[in-house]
């Protein structure tokens, strides 16, 4: 039996007040929602980076096994370079695997989830669903979107969902395009939207699901339900006769609409808290519909708990003003100063030679001495071994560290200063001196303990490349609150 | 130990233009200004120079590649030139080449020159690096603020200093540079500072606020060498001979091994401690005179001097608030201004180091003068603390 069989989140630990951008637009209108909030991804965070933080938290370190991986996205940074390739080698997935990308739809991620349950060779597989959706300024959709990612792996073992039936329409209603060339979303009337679209195409859909899987709507504990215009929910349930309570939550004033990601980021929220023998319905809108059926089995009940959407929620940071957001989203010209002029090309035959340092963190452990070192090189670093060619592959990425020495630097150019970097040291050994992300003031010390977080290092702004690698990131458990912005 | 070259080499002359912010010069104005002084000082015809070393670390900003520039500059008699560079340690590189050749025999005379045209490039501090291949695609983004300032945090945590209580001793480096610095002519910044100023500066890299950072300047400097008994043959007497001449370099250990806290400089004390043996020194805070040390920024000239043995671990701060390293205190220290105040343009720091101790050791150094030093050192120092280049020179009557 093909399921589920893990599965992982990740939010942006930056929010932004819906408050923010309500008093940032000018004539700003009464009524307008202003309690609540949206994950905003950081300067150096984009699909890749939050996929491969949700798959770290989904796979938990055991990678030797996944055979494929997809990534669902509509707002992948590279229109052609695989995207889900980036991310299998910042997880160390190995080289004989197979990957893709799957966008152009809202559809894209349940879609890649089914696609995943439907095959056949048992082999387990990696969806990862990550969105980081772009929006004009005021845009009512600014309000409503977020940006996060959700991961699940595939397999025959260890089930704790498995698939009971699914239906899927293509129909190209077009309630909203966004043209290759274009950053932004353009949208028709939501009552058309809501009245010709969702709820002909969705209920629909839904009704040949539960058919396929010979469950009857009452028997849904809980329902994943799209809402492209707002308030849709509660009508598609009154459809499809499923009462209110089944409705599972949409993560609205906490997240906002991770666009293709948001079912399976749901999806992720419900398995959470679900208990074992439980219907699960999941769709999604976009020109058609996705509808799965999945229910709950006793494993769940032994199922590692993951950070998940509720611990990547509760880790979170206000952004410090709305010109910081406009500003890491592109949307206002700052000046960056000379400094933001130095030319950033890659040496792209450099970047594939050194791979898995660059996107893996793998460095060396020595058979000689068992000095761990990074990156790995053809001596030991150890002055009394200095053993030639002797180092292992040994990977860092999953390793605790802590903080040698640090500062705050305000000269360097960051397109968030003041610029924090500095010494780590990894328990068990090996250094590294590395760019910090996500820190507060007066939250770092010499001895705070860090997680290493795959993340954007340098754009290349003439070429429009961007190189990755990972950062350290002050250490916070999801009960305490990441710090204020400043 | 090998035996090393104390007093096989003569210093001959030396010439230094003045740092600051030369809008009016280039490289070339600037070579010329500091050779035209040393070869007069020497007494010799450029004919009688054997060989050359250049050192500048930024040469694609103003000077260019090669031996070149300085040939060109000089018209040299098509003798030997090499470029050297070895971050903000090339001129001691410089001064190390054209000692060794002498020192060997292969050369009876030869000149080592130090420049870097630093403010033709649009910024306040040091230009951006140029971006290497695979380093800058793992190291941390970084600047040379940023990375000394990671200093003062294990310094301070090591030792449990309180934060104000180092700030303090940081202003005081910077206090008493300006205070040198201000009777020094050839200087670049020669106003004189408190300790407020310093501490209510705009912040670069924490804890290093604007004036705990060196002045960026334009300059170059030289020196010529050969055997003793040349230079006596040449009529000089009063020699001032190279005691020690030691460089130790960076392996990754202190960023890749953990054994090094971040304190202090894993480099220096091994160059230290090999320039001792070479010199014979062995009371180094008793022996030294005075010291021109690399104070790129104020707490690297602080935790600097634990690593020359100058001061006991951990107590360095308490020396600078005691005004140990003052111009009237026990060891004067940077009685030139330093880098912070006489300027650092990069390649030629190094040799302006040896300048001012060879001005003083010939009474030439005018009101910041001390009385009858005998034995000075050097320390130059390019990099960052978790990798660099460290230079310690002993210089001293022969």
């Amino acid at each position: 039996m093909t399921g589920i069989v893990t599965f992982g989140a990740y939010v942006p630990r930056l929010r932004l007040p819906l408050r923010m951008i309500v008093e940032g637009q000018p004539g700003a209108k009464q009524g307008r929602k202003t309690s609540g909030e949206r994950s905003v991804g950081n300067w150096d965070e984009d699909v890749i980076t939050m996929g491969v933080e949700a798959a770290r938290d989904c796979l938990k370190g055991n990678t030797a096994t996944i055979a494929s991986v997809c990534l669902a996205s509509t707002t992948a940074p590279f229109a052609d370079r695989q995207n889900a390739g980036v991310i299998a080698g910042a997880l160390n997935l190995g080289e004989t695997l197979a990957s893709q990308d799957l966008g152009g739809s809202q559809r894209a991620a349940t879609t890649a989830l089914l696609n995943a349950l439907h095959s056949r060779s048992g082999a387990p597989s990696l969806v990862v669903a990550s969105e980081n959706r772009h929006t004009r300024a005021g845009s009512p959709h600014e309000r409503r979107f977020g940006d996060g990612a959700a991961a699940f792996t595939i397999g025959d073992r260890n089930v704790i969902a498995e698939l009971l039936g699914s239906a899927a329409r293509s129909v190209d209603f077009v309630d909203h395009f966004r043209s290759s060339e274009e950053r932004d979303d353009y949208f028709w009337e939501e009552r058309w939207i809501r009245d010709e679209g969702v709820m002909k195409i969705v209920p629909q859909t839904i009704e040949s699901a539960l058919a396929d899987a010979g469950v009857a709507a009452s028997d849904i504990t809980h329902a994943i339900l799209p809402s492209p215009v707002p308030r849709l929910r509660e009508k598609i349930a009154k459809a499809i006769g499923l009462g209110e309570s089944a409705i599972a939550a949409a993560l609205e004033g906490e997240v906002g609409d991770t666009g293709c990601a948001h079912p399976l980021l749901m999806l992720a929220a419900t398995l959470e808290k679900a208990s074992p023998g439980e219907t699960i319905l999941v769709t999604s809108f976009g020109q058609g519909c996705d509808a799965l059926v999945l229910r709950t089995t006793d494993a769940l009940r032994d199922f590692t708990p993951r950070n998940g959407v509720s611990g990547a929620i509760a880790i979170r940071r206000e952004i410090s003003d709305y010109a910081k957001y406009l500003s890491f989203a592109g949307l206002i010209d700052r000046e960056l100063g000379m400094r933001a002029e130095t030319d950033n090309k890659t040496a792209l035959t450099q970047y594939f030679r050194r791979r898995d340092l660059l996107h893996g963190l793998v460095g060396g452990e020595c058979t000689a001495c068992g000095t761990r070192q990074l990156p790995r090189t053809r001596y030991c670093i150890n002055p009394n071994c200095r053993a030639l060619d002797a180092q292992e592959p040994f990977c860092f990425a999953e390793t605790p560290a802590r903080i040698v020495t640090w500062s705050a630097d305000h000269l360097s150019f960051n397109p968030d200063p003041p610029s924090y970097y500095g010494l780590i040291e990894f328990e068990g050994g090996g250094r590294m001196f590395a760019n910090f992300a996500e820190v507060t003031a007066g939250q770092i010390d010499v001895g705070s303990p860090m997680r290493m977080s795959f993340r954007i290092k340098d754009m290349d702004r003439k070429r429009n490349f961007r190189r990755y690698f990972w950062k350290a990131v002050p250490e916070i458990t999801a009960n305490r609150n990441g710090g204020a912005d400043r | 130990m090998t035996k090393g070259i104390k007093d096989k080499v003569a210093i001959l002359g030396m010439g230094c233009s003045k740092f600051g912010e030369r809008w009016d010069c280039d490289a070339e104005d600037l070579m010329v200004e500091a050779f035209s002084e040393c070869i007069e000082d020497a007494g010799i015809d450029v004919s009688q120079i054997d060989a050359a070393w250049l050192a500048t670390a930024k040469e694609e900003l103003h000077s260019g590649k090669g031996g070149l520039p300085l040939s060109f500059a000089l018209r040299l008699p098509n003798i030997a030139v090499t470029r050297v560079e070895n971050f903000c340690a090339s001129g001691s590189e410089a001064l190390r080449g054209a000692a060794y050749a002498v020192a060997s025999g292969a050369c009876d005379i030869a000149l080592a020159c130090g420049v870097e045209k630093l403010k033709d490039t649009g910024y306040g501090g040091l230009p951006e690096a140029s971006r290497g291949v695979l380093n800058s695609m793992w190291w941390a983004n970084y600047s040379a603020p940023g990375a000394f300032a990671q200093l003062a945090s294990a310094y301070r945590s090591k030792h449990g200093i309180d934060a104000h209580d180092l700030k303090r001793a940081m202003a005081h480096v910077s206090v008493k540079s300006h205070q040198n610095g201000s009777k020094n002519e050839r200087a670049h910044l020669r106003n004189l500072i408190t300790e407020e100023t310093v501490l209510n500066a705009p912040m670069i890299a924490e804890p290093l606020g604007v004036f705990d950072c060196c002045g960026v300047s334009d300059g170059a400097a030289c020196a010529i060498v050969t055997t003793p008994e040349i230079a006596r043959s040449l009529g000089k007497t009063d020699l001032i001979t190279i005691k020690a001449l030691q460089i130790s370099v960076s392996n990754g250990l202190e960023s890749g091994f953990n054994t090094w806290d971040g304190s202090y400089f894993h480099t220096a004390r091994i160059a230290s401690k090999r320039a001792y043996e070479e010199a014979g020194v062995t009371r180094p805070r008793e022996e030294i005179s005075l010291a021109e040390v690399h104070d790129c920024f104020s707490v690297t000239e602080l935790v600097t001097m634990e690593d020359l043995f100058l001061s006991e671990e951990g107590q360095a701060w308490r020396d600078y608030l005691d005004g140990f390293y003052d111009a009237d205190g026990g060891l004067p220290c940077q009685i030139d201004g330093g880098l912070k105040c006489f300027g650092h343009p990069i390649g030629a720091s190094g040799l302006r180091m040896v300048y001012e101790l060879y001005l003083q050791f010939t009474g030439r150094a005018g009101p910041r003068q001390l009385s009858e030093p005998t034995l000075g050192l050097t320390h130059n120092l390019g990099g960052a603390p978790h990798q660099n280049v460290c230079s310690v020179a002993i210089i001293g009557r022969q």
